[in-house]
């Protein structure tokens, strides 16, 4: 977009400064007079509300850092050290453990919105990418993460899925020892957990920033899934975006707040209070809520090799969706077929989820078999096909069409914004 | 809307398909649930419940099980069972803890401080297991290691009703779930003990509680029933020291977030106010055209 005013630096202090290093300019373009589609609905908060799950897992997980011990005769009893005698520790701990989930939440919610209005087509492929390859990093780090307190369950997750290493043919049991740094799963692999847990949400930072410098060359989609063609069709992102963002994002740390101070232990597995114990397997060996859909395709399918394979393949294939769908028209709101497979879609991702946590026999297995089908077919059949045979309904001229509520009066003089009465 | 209808006809098939399989599962009857003075957001320990609950443990438990992340100084501690720091010196003066080297090198028990831990009752799992055939686990954080599956549709409620106790319900069904005599069919390997409430139903540990077995001073009745909740509700806190504090805390921080959000809203309202009544109007306008207050 281009038209939009440019930082004036007002003080002197400022032009010495922009003529140097062009920060203050970089961020009144992209934060503050950067344009937005007028018509962004609140699912478009969720980005803000990533980073700042972002923000608070890194702040908490750094002082949780202080206080841990990454040995297995330690780990243990020293997260139980934080929950009881560092000040605010229980918080701390329970900020980071449901930080997490809703991190997640938030991720897929925000997924969801990209498949639904299309925002990974045509100009925004990269922007998906680096999108999918910031599910990859937050699922590696989520994982390593849920290792630490060296629980019962995080001792046998990190045996499961290390364990899936080895059903890759000739060198498969080498690289699980590599991984391992040993012969089984024990203070090596926990000390180098611990570190890349650590290293992991720098890297997120850094691919962040890429994504967003995406976002900002590509502008943001929205619902009516057409580019802005005029000023009007966009806003300022301060104050407009800022303040619909901020209250969004209070609301859901409404949310957070909920399950951090009032059902902590909610989403977590009541083994995981059982220090870890190799003699001792588990009877049901589950992950955690926002691994489940991927752990029910592992388990549907009978072949190690291929359950793997198939695990591998159901997050690589998101980064291919820009070429899968072939349909010309992004916005869901225009495909009346798409829409309902779209739905379809999301059930069978609860529903895999759903199927995850259970024991993998009799129709949970035939379940998790028939929904892992529609999963794959809904990106290798399903989407390529409807842009061939679905007849949209016809776009709005312009995004300020779109939102023109019949009955409105256009074309009155617009009242100076709100900021200008006081 | 026929993609709400798509995912109601999915989900009803799916869920009916689900249930048989579901039934399977519960062959252990789900613990009660009871009432606790520290469920809900605005619950607080009961602090003679916790005393009492201590009592049963120092009587009953505490002769195979530990508690080594408990601290007899979090005795005295605020949200937990109210001892005075005196009470709490003179608690655990009475437990023999494992001294530091003296000059000679040689360590001595020597009597608890506030600092200690409840000393563990076996020196290591080999000396438990050669004594009892199994090793009792320490207590510390029991009442959030073990729970029960509450199952579709039960813990969708969980989330809204702030349902956290399946660790101390199973717990107060276990110690009154005992049968003298397993139900016919079922046999029970020598050395073990019926629980209906036991996963398996096999329990090492002999019954623990009987009727007058610890003596209350305050009046409660002792029966099993109420050992079995006050030493649940006393390993609450063991397990959650601090939950108090987290409620009341949680509380002050809802407050706030909703009247932060409710602000948000309204400013949000007015700040969109002009571009919802005037669409076609509105360009993006940089902040520095806006005059200053």
């Amino acid at each position: 977009m281009s038209g939009h005013p440019t930082y004036q630096p007002q003080s002197a202090f400022m032009r010495w400064m922009e003529r140097r290093l062009p920060i203050a300019g970089l961020v009144y373009s992209s934060f503050v007079v950067y344009p937005t589609p007028r018509n962004l609905n609140y699912w478009w908060t969720f980005g803000g509300v990533l980073a700042f799950m972002l923000g608070v897992q890194i702040v908490t997980g750094i002082v949780l850092a202080m206080h841990y011990m990454p040995h297995v005769d330690f780990a243990f009893d020293s997260v139980e050290q934080i929950m009881r005698d560092v000040n605010y520790g229980w918080l701390l701990r329970y900020l980071h453990s449901n930080g997490a989930s809703m991190f997640f939440l938030a991720a897929y919610i925000h997924m969801f919105r990209g498949m639904y209005y299309g925002s990974y087509k045509d100009p925004r492929e990269v922007l998906w990418i680096l999108g999918v390859i910031l599910l990859l990093l937050m699922i590696m780090t989520g994982f390593m993460g849920y290792v630490l307190p060296w629980g019962q369950m995080s001792f046998w997750a990190a045996t499961v899925i290390t364990n899936l290493f080895s059903a890759i043919p000739l060198v498969g049991e080498s690289v699980v020892t590599w991984l391992w740094g040993g012969y089984a799963v024990g203070n090596p692999t926990l000390n180098r957990f611990y570190s890349l847990h650590y290293l992991l949400p720098f890297v997120i930072v850094g691919v962040v920033v890429l994504h967003i410098w995406a976002l900002h060359v590509a502008g943001q989609n929205n619902p009516a899934g057409i580019e802005p063609k005029t000023e009007h069709d966009t806003v300022a992102f301060t104050p407009y975006a800022t303040i619909k963002d901020s209250f969004f994002l209070a609301v859901f740390c409404i949310l957070l707040a909920w399950f951090v101070f009032y059902i902590p232990n909610f989403l977590g597995h009541p083994d995981n209070y059982i220090p870890a114990n190799p003699a001792v397997t588990p009877t049901h060996i589950v992950p955690e809520w926002y691994y489940l859909p991927f752990y029910a395709i592992l388990r549907a399918i009978p072949n190690k090799l291929l359950g793997v394979m198939a695990l591998g393949a159901s997050i690589l294939i998101l980064a291919f969706l820009p070429w899968l769908d072939t349909s010309k028209v992004r916005s869901a709101h225009y495909r009346p077929l798409y829409r309902q497979f779209f739905w379809v879609f999301v059930v069978v991702c609860i529903g895999l989820g759903w199927l995850g946590s259970k024991p993998p026999e009799g129709n949970y297995v035939l379940f998790a078999r028939i929904f892992t089908v529609y999963y794959f077919a809904y990106f290798l059949v399903i989407l390529p096909l409807l842009g061939k045979i679905e007849k949209t309904k016809p776009l709005p001229n312009s995004i300020s069409e779109s939102v023109l509520r019949a009955g409105k009066p256009i074309g009155a003089p617009a009242p100076p914004p709100a900021g200008a009465k006081a | 809307m026929a993609s709400a209808r798509t995912i109601l006809a999915l989900a009803v098939s799916f869920a009916a398909l689900g249930a048989p399989a579901l039934a399977q599962e519960h062959e252990t009857p789900s613990p009660p649930m009871n009432k606790w003075s520290f469920a809900g957001p605005f619950g607080k320990f009961d602090r003679a419940q916790l005393q009492r609950g201590f009592k049963v443990y120092r009587e009953v438990c505490q002769v195979c099980h530990g508690l080594k992340l408990v601290a007899f100084r979090t005795l005295a501690d605020p949200g937990g069972p109210g001892f005075t720091t005196a009470q709490a010196t003179a608690i655990a003066a009475e437990y023999q803890v494992k001294g530091e080297p003296d000059d000679q090198g040689e360590v001595k028990d020597r009597p608890g401080r506030l600092a200690d831990v409840f000393p563990p009752p076996f020196p290591n799992d080999q000396a438990a297991r050669a004594r009892y055939n199994a090793v009792p686990p320490d207590l510390s954080v029991i009442a959030k290691a073990r729970g029960y599956e509450r199952g579709f549709p039960r813990w969708v409620g969980d989330m809204f009703t702030q349902y956290q106790e399946q660790g101390v319900d199973y717990l107060t069904a276990l110690m009154e779930g005992y049968k003298d005599t397993p139900p016919a069919g079922v046999t029970i390997p020598p050395g073990s003990f019926y629980n209906e409430y036991f996963p398996g139903h096999a329990i090492a540990m002999p019954q623990p509680l009987t009727d007058k077995r610890v003596d209350y001073t305050d009046g409660a009745p002792m029966t099993v029933e109420q050992y079995a909740k006050d030493i649940s509700a006393f390993l609450m806190w063991t397990a959650e020291p601090h939950l108090e504090a987290r409620k009341r805390i949680g509380m002050q921080v809802f407050i706030f977030l909703i009247v932060l959000s409710v602000l948000l809203y309204f400013t949000k309202k007015k700040v969109w106010h002009a571009v919802e009544l005037h669409p076609e109007e509105l360009k993006p306008r940089p902040p520095t055209e806006y005059p200053r207050a």
